[in-house]
């Protein structure tokens, strides 16, 4: 299965060998990790909590690895997306895309992060020393989703 | 007639309900329209008035407003996602 929302923590290590084991025409392999911070928007943060849409979110992601494939040639992809309350240093997200270039494997994996960034149904609400508060979508993120949108295919 | 209208995160906690069935009126035939009929119920549905910043989905789907909502659809209104 190449994309799982899940409760539990993920190993990046196993999940990057994963990707290549067996094979021989893998030439690279881009893993992204994303952590939790202690700090956002200039306050602590002790903890946020990921809200997901369960049905939606499998499908969205598994969309956004499918139009990947579509544009690039990929041997691999693997997103994983967690859910639930998390602290800071904790993982959010592993993107993992094998290609037989690096070029192709970078850029796939970018193109993932940031479509997810801006299509997958998560929501995170963080504790921070004056409350508790949903965090807000950056429009950084609709830009970096939409600079996609002018890219040829690049096989 | 019914659809299945589901509601998550920010917009949830402003509306206090996280899920209705609702009994589509005559009228109202896409996405946008159902968005402007809930936000007409007053007081703090106007969290789902034209301009704020609500994002849609039909059927699991991401949704733009001109997209007709038929018996039977899940519909889901939440705010600009902020995962990964």
């Amino acid at each position: 299965m190449s994309v799982s929302v899940q409760r539990d923590d993920f190993d990046p290590g196993v999940e990057s060998a994963a990707l290549s084991q067996g094979r021989c025409d893998v030439g690279g392999v881009a893993t992204f990790v994303g952590l939790v911070r202690a700090a956002n928007e200039g306050s602590g943060v002790f903890a946020m909590t990921l809200e997901h849409y369960p049905g939606m979110t499998e499908r969205a992601l598994e969309e956004i690895a499918e139009e990947a494939r579509s544009r690039w040639h990929l041997l691999g992809v693997r997103v994983i997306h967690r859910y639930g309350r998390l602290e800071p240093g904790e993982r959010i997200v592993f993107v993992g895309v094998a290609a037989a270039h690096r070029g192709e494997a970078f850029a796939a994996c970018e193109f993932i992060m940031d479509y997810l960034k801006t299509r997958a149904p998560f929501w995170k609400r963080e504790e921070t020393p004056e409350g508790a508060r949903w965090v807000d979508a950056r429009e950084s993120d609709d830009s970096a989703a939409a600079r996609w949108d002018d890219v040829e295919m690049r096989r | 007639m019914t659809v299945k209208i589901l509601y998550f995160a920010s917009l949830r906690d402003a509306l206090g309900c996280a899920e209705e069935s609702f009994t589509l009126p005559s009228g109202v035939s896409t996405v946008g329209d159902l968005r402007a009929f809930l936000a007409d119920r007053g007081d703090r549905w106007h969290a789902l008035a034209q301009g704020r910043n609500v994002r849609a989905a039909l059927n699991q789907r991401m949704a733009g407003a001109s997209e007709p909502v038929a018996p039977g659809d899940e519909i889901a209104f939440f705010p600009p996602v902020t995962g990964g």
